[in-house]
């Protein structure tokens, strides 16, 4: 296919071509960005707890007077709980993954660092780790002796009598891997608060109530602490015994003691869609976006490839009588395309570039992956392809009659 | 010589439909885009307190140890509840209010309403006159309740429709935590947005349907939700809430004229240093504060999404009118010859441009109605999300015009380029080559 030929006929379009090219640079720029950051959104959205999700019920229950003997009433409700059929695991604790409310601390190193090395959340309640399903990766998972209950340790902490505390706790592999990359993290000593903690466990996953980073998302620890506040974990034996479990502890729980209010009750599998739930309209408005961008561009394409042949049925009808063949035509217009869209696509990459470089500054987000670009570009040239393919058979079918004929 | 145009203009959309309707859809899809995103972002950016937001500032000092000490970084964004209590009695300001958030379990007195959970707001006397709260019946409490621990009561609207069906019912009694309160005073509908008095429980929320006061809240053991930070020995137990290094409160100061928010500065520095002499501080003064909206933006109380939404919808507004100038220039051009005639017959060149220009102007004017229609089906959209702040998203009379005026301008602005590259037409070629 003769190359020249097109490009001087573009030369004397050269607004026409030029608005093409802007038109395809842009509309290229736009999806790529829009298609990573959807891209990023899903990869969030699937996000691992580290938890028995698909088995787990969460109850908060808050009381109406004033709570006395919490503890008593708490190991009551656990062994109701217990009783239900279809139950494997109970815990009372402080938080739960996707759950939005959080404790946090500082975590340091060293005592006498100035700065702490990194911000943790802190899980704590008894049985947490087969409560919630956690996989226990090195050495063991906290005991019934490891626990202390949490108002004691409170209260030891605000006297500054942490001599006697208990020390074991358990972190996530990330979390060991961010402190000590690639060594060994049991028997490791950690400082929250200047109280000295020791690793006794490593967890392979467990996510953060709350995620304001995506890179902190998994620096949790459990600390041997007990709760006695209303908020509970169980764990079914399966899926499909949920809404009876559910149903049947809040009737359990009302019984034991009506005067409380029932705060919160869902399954994980809730909690995760409604955690992420921004994140879904966020991607979903994104894939609207793109298809409406590339649906614009390829109708302009459509309407500006008309508009060529129609001006310039003259000639096509001249080359006709002069011996082209009906595919020399559709190739010339198809040839015509693909050269504007690459000069696009081209210019199109730069200025992805550009605005993915903006939106690490103002957005965080990460550098676009390399397989942006040819995939994009291909995704560009298929459309760009499509679109002329009307206009350009209305070309091939123009008769070389034409020729002979004044307007 | 408008009319005629116009008429001219209609005619000639009339004779090629498909482009036409292909012009009007992309500016329609690009505007409406773009209003949707532009309403979600103002209605979100909008001044919670118009009028009065200019008086209202937020201080904030630094009360830490020296652990973790970095010259000229943010203080803390609550206060401590002893400082919050030495600034409400300082009173430096022409109102101040102390203030935090909470939950309180609400029996009602009917048979057959089971209890429920209300968010609540614990603050001081000033909050009502300082926030120009709108009262239905009653009014707010007065400093001696504060002082006193008085158990009164503030209800929101909704929650007296719930609890009394609508009455005035100021002089009952709420029953909260199996305490008697009593109402004096049930607000008119009021939702600021954002809340901005307190960004730790959503910064879009309704308000909190119950209002006590704070030392009255203290005493009754309330549940405090929101942030609360800790250091040293702190461990955020509430039962030692007054005393813990712990900030949890907010403060808020209004101040009426600029002389009085510079000395207010002043009178903030000079308090750190004097808490550092005393020994309670150990970092230098280091005080700021922000004006109200100054707070908000310190806060990033719009979501990015929604910023990003907005520039997405811009750009998709310029592929639109890049696109619409492509198919102008080729509706144009393809009217050369007719063009050409025109001139020849007389037309200048001006009138020809006004000719075209008028055209666009009419496409612009479509494609804003079309835009106009397509917003409202996305704000409707945005509506049925489940952020808090969708219930918030509605065109105004302001953002109606600024469709229009974005529309028209925008697609009178893409037609200049067209017009002006028609104009160029040599009559004498044009009639030669017919």
């Amino acid at each position: 296919m003769e190359i020249l030929p097109i490009l001087s006929t573009l030369r004397r379009h050269k607004i026409t071509a030029f608005l093409v090219i802007i038109e395809i640079a842009l509309t290229c720029a736009i999806v790529c960005n829009a298609v990573f950051i959807i891209n990023q959104r899903l990869d969030r959205m699937n996000m691992q707890s580290g938890v028995d999700e698909h088995n787990l019920l969460h109850i908060e229950l808050a009381d109406i007077g004033i709570t006395k003997d919490e503890k008593a009433r708490t190991a009551e409700d656990l062994a109701a709980l217990r009783q239900i059929p279809g139950v494997a695991q109970v815990a009372s604790l402080n938080q739960v993954p996707f759950g939005n409310s959080s404790s946090n601390g500082g975590i340091k190193l060293d005592p006498k660092q100035n700065l702490s090395t990194l911000n943790a959340t802190m899980y704590s309640g008894e049985n947490i780790g087969p409560g919630l399903g956690l996989q226990v990766i090195a050495g063991r998972d906290l005991q019934a002796d490891d626990y202390m209950d949490s108002d004691v340790v409170m209260r030891a902490v605000a006297a500054r009598d942490t001599k006697s505390l208990p020390h074991g706790i358990m972190i996530t592999q990330n979390m060991a891997e961010r402190l000590w990359p690639g060594q060994q993290a049991l028997g490791k000593q950690i400082y929250l608060a200047d109280i000295p903690l020791t690793v006794v466990g490593v967890v392979k996953e467990l996510v953060r109530p709350s995620i304001w980073d995506d890179a902190a998302k998994s620096y949790s620890m459990i600390l041997p602490m007990r709760e006695s506040r209303g908020e509970y974990v169980i764990r079914t034996k399966s899926p499909q015994d949920r809404d009876r479990v559910l149903a049947a502890a809040i009737a359990k729980l009302k019984e034991i003691n009506p005067h409380r209010v029932v705060l919160k009750k869902h399954t994980f599998d809730d909690m995760r869609h409604d955690f992420f739930q921004n994140d879904r309209a966020m991607a979903g408005l994104l894939v609207g976006v793109c298809v409406a961008l590339l649906v614009v561009t390829a109708l302009g394409i459509v309407g500006l490839g008309s508009f060529w042949v129609a001006q310039r049925r003259r000639q096509i009808g001249v080359r006709r009588a002069l011996g082209a063949t009906r595919s020399n035509i559709l190739h010339y217009f198809q040839t015509e395309n693909f050269l504007l869209a690459t000069i696009g696509i081209v210019v199109g990459m730069v200025l992805a570039y550009g605005i993915n470089l903006l939106l690490m500054v103002h957005y965080e987000l990460p550098r676009l992956p390399a397989i942006y670009f040819p995939v994009g570009a291909l995704l560009l040239w298929v459309i760009g392809q499509l679109a002329v393919l009307g206009p350009a058979m209305r070309a091939a079918a123009v008769p070389p009659v034409v020729a002979t004929r004044s307007v | 010589m408008f009319s005629y145009y116009l008429d001219l203009a209609l005619r000639s959309l009339r004779r090629n439909r498909v482009l036409t309707a292909l012009m009007v859809l992309a500016i329609a899809l690009g505007i409406g885009a773009s209003m949707t995103t532009l309403t979600v972002l103002h209605v979100l950016s909008g001044d919670p307190l118009p009028g009065t937001s200019d008086t209202l500032f937020y201080p904030q000092i630094d009360p830490r140890d020296m652990d973790g000490y970095e010259p000229n970084k943010e203080p803390p964004r609550q206060v401590t509840w002893t400082d919050g209590q030495n600034l409400m009695r300082a009173k430096r300001g022409d109102r101040q209010a102390l203030m935090t958030g909470g939950a309180v379990p609400v029996q009602p007195a009917q048979s057959g309403m089971e209890p429920f959970y209300s968010d609540a707001r614990y603050t001081t006397a000033d909050f009502f006159p300082m926030f120009k709260v709108p009262f239905l019946y009653g009014h707010g409490w007065s400093a001696a309740d504060d002082e006193s621990k008085a158990r009164v009561v503030v209800i929101t609207r909704t929650l007296n429709d719930k609890l009394f069906g609508g009455k005035d019912s100021t002089g009952q009694t709420l029953r909260m935590k199996d305490l008697a309160f009593q109402v004096i005073g049930v607000l008119d509908t009021w939702r600021p947005n954002p809340h901005f008095y307190d960004v730790y429980m959503g910064n879009y929320a309704a308000s909190e349907d119950v209002f006590v006061p704070l030392s009255a809240s203290r005493d009754a053991h309330f549940d405090h939700n929101g942030s609360t930070d800790c250091w040293g020995t702190g461990g955020g137990d509430p039962e030692h809430a007054e005393t813990s290094p712990c900030v949890w409160l907010q403060f808020w100061v209004q101040l009426d004229s600029a002389a009085k928010v510079a000395s207010y500065k002043e009178f903030l520095v000079h308090y750190s240093q004097e808490q550092k002499s005393l020994g309670r501080f150990e970092r230098p003064a280091n005080v700021r504060l922000p004006g109200l909206m100054e707070w908000l933006d310190i806060n990033k109380v719009v979501p990015g999404d929604v910023r990003l939404q907005t520039w997405l919808a811009f750009g998709f507004l310029l592929v639109c009118l890049v696109n619409t100038i492509g198919l102008m220039l080729a509706k144009f051009l393809r009217r050369a010859g007719e063009l050409g005639v025109r001139r020849a017959l007389g037309a200048s060149k001006r009138e020809v441009f006004a000719q075209l220009l008028v055209e666009s102007g009419v496409i612009g004017l479509a494609g804003g109605i079309g835009g106009l229609v397509l917003a409202f089906i996305g704000l409707w959209l945005v509506r049925l999300q489940p952020s808090n702040y969708a219930s918030l998203a509605h065109l105004d009379l302001k953002m109606l015009l600024i469709t229009f005026l974005l529309a028209i301008g925008s697609t009178l602005l893409a037609g200049l380029l067209p017009a002006w590259r028609a104009c160029q037409i040599t009559p004498a070629l044009q009639l030669k080559s017919q």
